[in-house]
């Protein structure tokens, strides 16, 4: 067993165990709601961090996840699990499409048009009142329905429920990064016109990237809306993906262990710094802009680094020392080489 | 009739403001290619710094727009050297990602200072104009009137001027400028100093015809920059014709079709236009 796989083991045992330690109710729920940003964050990393085109309407599409659930449950009662399993599809559909025309665009243009598809899916969530309520809301959403034995009516049951779809969102995540898709989606952020001389179709992977993303996206929206059983459009607020922007950056981006990192412990930074709630972004603003300039791998990118500059250099010294030297690029080259990664 | 003429009225009073927005960002994003997502925070803290000196030290409106002018044209030049200066040999995604975290802090900043409530500003502009059956309050018609004439003196600046040639040189080609011996460091010091100007009069002049508050830059830069990409990023041109297209789109929109939507119709036209037109309206070559 490889050590990348113990570490995993090792957190997945410690989420296993954590409503044994949490001291209430209220710390589940914390940590099930970071759980639900996680799925999306680790969902957003592969179009932003793995694929390199810089997404800014997660947010929007968690929304349309989100408010999947709330709009076939409540307003034409259709059964929780029935609703979540669409939440994904409905998305990811929306997702096609948005794709189809975004992707097209090459770098900041592409992030430009998304940070206005953002906007855009907020405005007629806001606007379009007899589907999504408006600003009132959706209300009584109904929680996730039992499943057999399984009874999702306790804090702790709907963290396991939680739980359960971030080990498995992970678990596809690592087989969908390690697979050929994975390294073109890679080789796509490196350099896509070399991507496209290896005789991968630039577009048709961007898009398979973008669709797999929100995809995740709108599961996690569909969690969102089970688990908080209340939505507004604030739900769709651009700040969200900043949010999520942010702790995809602290873990590390393009890396499979940053995202999750990074999405369970700024929420729990920001739990206990209570007066930050309203101007968390004073200190996560100047945050991010420091992260970009002196850590822009992020905690783990880095760390893989280090690990990989060190093994080489006991392997090859001179060759070490020159590759050193050449400017670092800002994607994590660490996750460019061949070997497997945490 | 008349109605018509009022829609083109109002048009103009937007697409004024746009342009200027968006006149701001394409310069930045021609000298340094960072789309400055921050500079709708630029835009607040102009509406901020104007409301603040006219409400608690009593400026005159002018003196005000003047003040926050210099305040914001000051804050964008410090941007420039603490976040954009040491990231200029970074690739695409972490400029972007430093400009969003500036956004984010003078948000929250502004809102600390100032709190989350909307402010209405004053304005010794209050008159209505009765003109041939069209209504123009006065302050409208003075943001046609110094946002037009604002855009003219830029032009003039970056075309009779050998400052502004710098930027129009290094916007056209870095490695060149800096071979003639331009400074790099000044001419993207000054480029940020104008937009914070551009971005502080408009939001000045738009100010109290609207409101003031934290949020208020978000519409107004998606819109620009939906502007400069039908206008071609870096454009001079293009981002004051785009300005106008989206100005006039918007409130014949809001007459014709719906208020309620009147600020997704400048999204759409961007959707609708980059399906056709991937490269923009203007733009020449490939981005």
């Amino acid at each position: 067993m490889s050590r990348a796989t113990l570490g995993w083991l090792a957190l997945f045992v410690a989420g296993l165990a954590f409503p044994l330690m949490a001291g209430n109710d209220y710390h589940l729920t914390v940590m099930s709601t970071a759980y639900i940003y996680a799925i999306a964050t680790i969902g957003l990393n592969l179009i932003t961090g793995y694929t390199g085109q810089f997404n800014l309407a997660h947010a929007g599409f968690m929304a349309v996840g989100a408010y999947t659930v709330g709009i076939l449950t409540v307003d034409h009662q259709v059964p929780f699990w029935v609703a979540f399993a669409l939440s994904g599809f409905v998305t990811a559909a929306l997702g096609a499409a948005v794709g189809a025309v975004s992707l097209r665009l090459k770098g900041h243009y592409f992030s430009i048009f998304t940070l206005c598809v953002g906007y855009i899916m907020f405005l007629v969530i806001e606007k379009w009142e007899s589907l999504t309520h408006g600003t009132v809301g959706i209300i009584g959403i109904p929680g996730p329905s039992p499943i057999g034995p399984l009874v999702f009516d306790t804090p702790r049951a709907l963290y396991y429920l939680v739980f359960f779809f971030l080990v498995l969102g992970i678990f596809v995540m690592r087989r969908i990064v390690n697979s050929l898709m994975g390294r073109s989606f890679m080789a796509i952020r490196n350099s896509d016109a070399l991507a496209e001389a290896l005789g991968i179709r630039l577009m048709r992977t961007k898009l398979l990237a973008f669709v797999l993303s929100v995809f995740y996206a709108g599961l996690a929206g569909g969690l969102y809306a089970g688990f908080v059983r209340f939505l507004g459009p604030g739900v769709a607020a651009v700040e969200h993906t900043f949010d999520m922007t942010m702790y995809m950056l602290v873990g590390g981006l393009g890396t499979l262990l940053g995202p999750l990192l990074g999405s369970i412990s700024v929420p729990w930074i920001t739990q206990y710094l209570q007066f930050l709630q309203e101007y968390r972004f004073l200190v996560f603003g100047p945050i991010l802009v420091l992260l970009v300039i002196f850590v822009p791998h992020g905690i783990v990118g880095s760390w893989l680094g280090w690990r990989a500059r060190r093994a080489s250099q006991a392997a090859e010294p001179a060759a070490a020392a020159q590759r050193t030297t050449a400017p670092l690029k800002a994607v994590p080259s660490v996750s460019t080489g061949g070997q497997r990664h945490a | 009739m008349d109605l018509f003429l009022q829609q083109v009225l109002n048009g103009l009073t937007l697409g004024g403001i746009y342009s200027l927005v968006a006149l701001g960002l394409t310069l930045v994003y021609g000298i340094l290619h960072v789309p400055n997502f921050a500079h709708g925070a630029f835009y607040m803290a102009g509406a901020f710094i104007s409301f603040h000196l006219m409400s608690k030290y009593g400026a005159n409106y002018w003196l005000a727009m003047a003040g926050s002018a210099v305040a914001v044209a000051a804050l964008a030049t410090l941007a420039e050297r603490l976040v954009f200066h040491p990231l200029r040999h970074a690739s695409g995604l972490h400029p972007m990602i430093a400009a969003i975290g500036m956004l984010l802090f003078l948000e929250a900043g502004a809102q600390a200072i100032w709190g989350a409530d909307f402010h209405r500003m004053q304005t010794p502009y209050t008159g209505i104009i009765d003109f041939a059956g069209v209504t123009a309050p006065v302050q409208r018609l003075l943001i046609i009137g110094a946002a037009f004439a604002l855009m003219v003196l830029l032009h003039l600046f970056l075309r009779r001027t050998v400052t502004g040639s710098t930027i129009v040189a290094m916007a056209q080609n870095r490695d060149g400028a800096s071979l003639v011996g331009i400074d790099a460091n000044r001419v993207a010091m000054m480029t940020f100093a104008i937009s914070g100007v551009l971005a502080a009069v408009a939001a000045t002049l738009y100010a109290p015809i609207n409101l003031v508050y934290p949020a208020m830059g978000h519409l107004v830069i998606t819109k620009a920059f939906v502007i400069i990409i039908l206008g071609g990023m870096g454009s001079v041109p293009g981002a004051i014709v785009g300005g106008l297209i989206i100005g006039f789109a918007e409130s014949f929109g809001a007459f014709y079709i719906s208020t309620d939507y009147k600020d997704i119709i400048a999204f759409a036209l961007l959707v609708l236009i980059l399906s056709f037109r991937p490269q923009g309206l203007f733009a020449k070559g490939a981005h």
